[in-house]
């Protein structure tokens, strides 16, 4: 059975027409109506993708791969938009559109007293949209126009409170450090056309094997690897759009946009765009174990040291976007090991749970009316039990704890590593195991912060409600610490999307582990040598989900989870100021962590005041001096200075013309005479 | 006798006289004019000895024709000179500068 092309145009273009109505008329059709044909677009969207992933998977439809439209030709290559849809993809796109749908529906209630409401509500239409058009692409154009489309829409989103200098200042940077990935994204792709002559998948990843043996002169006698060399720039995009050490540096400062969108695009989706991009390249990737080799150390770098500083940071978003960099990592760790199909699952589970963690954030931040701080909070699990129950689900999937969905895919990850070669899998090892122990460490943390121990602010009833609508527009200007009502459970446009992500954070690892990990469900979808296919290995001694849980819990990722759970009880419940004598205790090693590793500051003083200074002189030396002084000006200035002279010689006498004249006539024929002897 | 010469050297004395005063003349329009016509009737002797010597009578009916243009470059140069003095009141040469650059 073939896929029918109309029901895959409609899941892309339903959110655009939600987006373009929201947009355009959302004057006209006011708050509800934007929010109601958006929400409709991408049910609509999201119904129709669990439609196609239930056709692919159980109704026997065969992979579909079709162009639908020419953009453009130019020469020999023709640019066209189309779809590839297999298994992959469409668990992408319903993870896509599942999630979106649920931040949707959450933002009604986060954003009820916004003054942008419409303008939100189009913005996330149209990142839905982009997002389904990068992962049902057929060809690297069309991926490469939603790469730069979602990254264009989280630009929007990060600055949507474009009054707040630092919102411009975080969506400015992301859309900087985005510019760096693509601009190695770009030259990958160029290297795949250069080297394979087309940028349709199919077509370039049957022709992959014959880049083994081709190479780059760089110089004379420098020649480097084709496949390396176009597997380490596309993943250089991966590292820019996914937030890979070194360029993670955008995403904590993306939480100065509305956490809506820090759970859709800042966690579940787009950053993941980069795992499902080097997963889809897979049988180009399998052609070069160094850029392999490359993607595990980034990958392995990430996973453990950005989730360190998630343990020093007292805003409850922060936490969680330095546990998405570390998630990130290790979905790159299991790309670099070849676990593709690993990668993919736990981008999958953690789409889920780490989207529920920051609507539960959230949750927690319409409650304390814009109070990020951990420092307070404190004993809201009496306040707002929905909150706190589903955010316990998402912590302890996000820690790894048997059953829970998370356990399964970085439990998966982490065996996935220990059985790999490949070299610098030792580091990588390490690094994913104390990852696990970290990750434990400030998930517990943030949990005992928020929602136990005792309460941290004070409620003050003191003119009731004006205090409050006053403070609306400018959130987080209050004094810290003071409430003036007490608070309480989020309406159910807020909590609905919790419970319903809460389920899948439970069930999704056991449910999905043995079809996607070991089942060869993907297909053609993901293509691993046989030398490389660690999870093949692993799949050997996996029986059923149920008893991989039960082994878990006497493996080392749960017993590092145990202990960070029992140090995190004693600190933050029993014995609070041991917490403050441990960060004096440790001052050289907090204040590392506490400046990011410095990351943000030697990128100020070398590549934001460098560039600076570089455009400084270009502007003064280059422009004012070279081209505008010397090229415009001067040969402008050396006219007038000629012409000044030459225009002396026009006396305006008629006597000095005449005279001329008889000179010229004489000087003419006397040389006339001269010739002539 | 009376050689070719002589009536060359006729000529082309009066052709210098008439460029000598187009230079040193400093003061008057009407001077240049004159110098103009001495110019041409120097041309004219050339044209008439040439024309006798040689035996060709086209020259001297050159010199009829210049004599006619002459005559009505003068008369057209006079009405100029009026306007100038019109819009100047003066015929100076060297007060008559409008053109320098």
């Amino acid at each position: 059975m073939e896929l029918s092309t109309s029901i895959l145009l409609t899941i892309a273009l339903a959110p655009l027409v939600g987006c373009l109505l929201a947009g355009f008329f959302g004057r006209f059709i006011g708050r509800a109506g934007a929010h109601t044909v958006t929400i409709l677009g991408v049910a609509l969207a999201c119904g129709l993708s669990i439609y196609v992933l239930y056709q692919l998977t159980a109704g026997g439809a065969s992979i579909y791969n079709q162009n639908i439209y020419t953009w453009f030709e130019i020469g020999q290559y023709s640019a066209h938009v189309g779809f590839l849809i297999d298994r992959l993809t469409a668990m992408m796109m319903v993870v896509v559109t599942f999630v979106s749908l649920l931040v949707h529906i959450y933002t009604i209630g986060y954003m009820h007293e916004d003054p942008g409401y419409q303008r939100f509500f189009s913005y996330i239409s149209l990142f839905t949209f982009s997002m389904l058009m990068l992962v049902m692409s057929n060809n690297f154009m069309q991926l490469f126009f939603g790469w730069e489309a979602v990254g264009l829409v989280s630009y929007l989103l990060i600055g949507f409170w474009f009054k707040r200098p630092t919102a411009i200042f975080a969506n400015l940077k992301a859309f900087v450090v985005n510019r760096v990935g693509d601009f190695g994204f770009l030259l990958g792709i160029a290297g795949v056309l250069y080297f394979l002559g087309t940028l349709d998948y199919a077509t370039a990843f049957s022709a992959a094997p014959t880049l083994v043996g081709k190479t780059l002169q760089i110089t004379q006698n420098t020649h480097w690897d084709a496949a390396t060399v176009i597997c380490i720039f596309l993943f250089i995009g991966a590292m820019g759009k996914s937030a890979q050490v070194p360029l993670h540096v955008w995403l904590p400062d993306s939480m100065e946009g509305p956490t809506p969108i820090s759970a859709l695009i800042h966690a579940a989706t787009m950053v993941t765009a980069g795992i499902f991009m080097v997963a889809r390249m897979s049988p180009l990737f399998e052609l070069s174990d160094t850029a392999l080799s490359f993607v595990m150390v980034i990958g392995a770098t990430g996973a453990l040291f950005t989730g360190l500083i998630g343990i020093v940071q007292n805003d409850i978003k922060r936490v969680v976007a330095y546990s998405t960099l570390s998630q990130l990592g290790y979905m790159t760790v299991a790309l670099g090991v070849s676990a593709y199909a690993g990668a993919v699952f736990h981008l999958m589970t953690h789409a889920f749970f780490k989207a529920l963690l920051f609507l539960g954030a959230g949750s927690v931040i319409i409650a304390m009316h814009h109070e990020q701080d951990m420092r307070y909070m404190g004993g809201l699990r009496k306040y707002m039990p929905i909150t706190w129950i589903t955010m316990w689900i998402g912590s302890l999937a996000l820690c790894g704890v048997p059953f829970f969905a998370g356990f399964y895919s970085k439990d998966a990850i982490i065996e996935a590593v220990g059985e790999s070669h490949r070299w610098g899998h030792v580091y990588a090892y390490v690094c994913v195991m104390a990852g696990a122990f970290v990750t434990a460490l400030y998930t517990f943390r943030q949990m005992y912060l928020t929602f136990h121990g005792k309460e941290r602010f004070t409620v003050v009833h003191d003119h009731g409600h004006g205090h409050h609508v006053e403070h609306k527009d400018d959130h987080g200007h209050h004094e810290p610490g003071i409430m003036h009502e007490t608070p309480h459970e989020t309406p159910w446009v807020v909590t609905l999307p919790l419970i319903l992500l809460a389920i899948p954070s439970i069930v999704i690892g056991a449910f999905a582990i043995k079809p996607l990990l070991y089942g060869e469900w993907f297909g053609s979808a993901i293509h691993v040598n046989e030398a490389n296919n660690v999870l093949g290995e692993l799949g050997k001694e996996f029986h059923s989900w149920l008893g991989m849980a039960l082994h878990g819990f006497t493996q080392l990722p749960f017993l590092l989870v145990l202990t960070a759970f029992a140090i995190q009880t004693y600190i933050y419940l029993f014995n609070p100021s041991v917490a403050d004598r441990i960060k004096n205790a440790l001052k050289p090693i907090y204040s590392m962590l506490n400046h990011k590793y410095w990351f943000d500051a030697v990128y100020y003083i070398v590549f934001a005041r460098g560039g600076m200074a570089l455009g400084r002189a270009l502007w003064k030396g280059g422009d004012a001096a070279v081209i505008d002084g010397v090229l415009v000006d001067g040969s402008a200035g050396l006219v007038d200075r000629i012409a000044g002279g030459v225009r002396r010689l026009q006396s305006g006498y008629l006597y000095h013309y005449a005279f001329a004249m008889i000179l010229g006539l004489i000087l003419l024929l006397g040389g006339y005479w001269l010739v002539g002897q | 006798m009376i050689t070719l010469a002589h009536f060359i050297v006729l000529g082309a004395v009066l052709f210098s006289i008439a460029l000598a005063s187009l230079f040193i003349n400093r003061k008057n329009v009407i001077v240049l004019l004159m110098s103009i016509e001495l110019m041409l009737l120097a041309v004219n002797i050339n044209f008439v000895a040439f024309s006798r010597f040689l035996g060709d009578v086209a020259g001297q009916v050159f010199v009829f024709f210049i004599l006619t243009v002459a005559a009505a470059e003068t008369a057209i140069g006079l009405a100029i000179l009026v306007l100038l003095f019109r819009n100047r009141s003066t015929i100076n040469v060297a007060e008559i500068d409008s053109m320098k650059g």
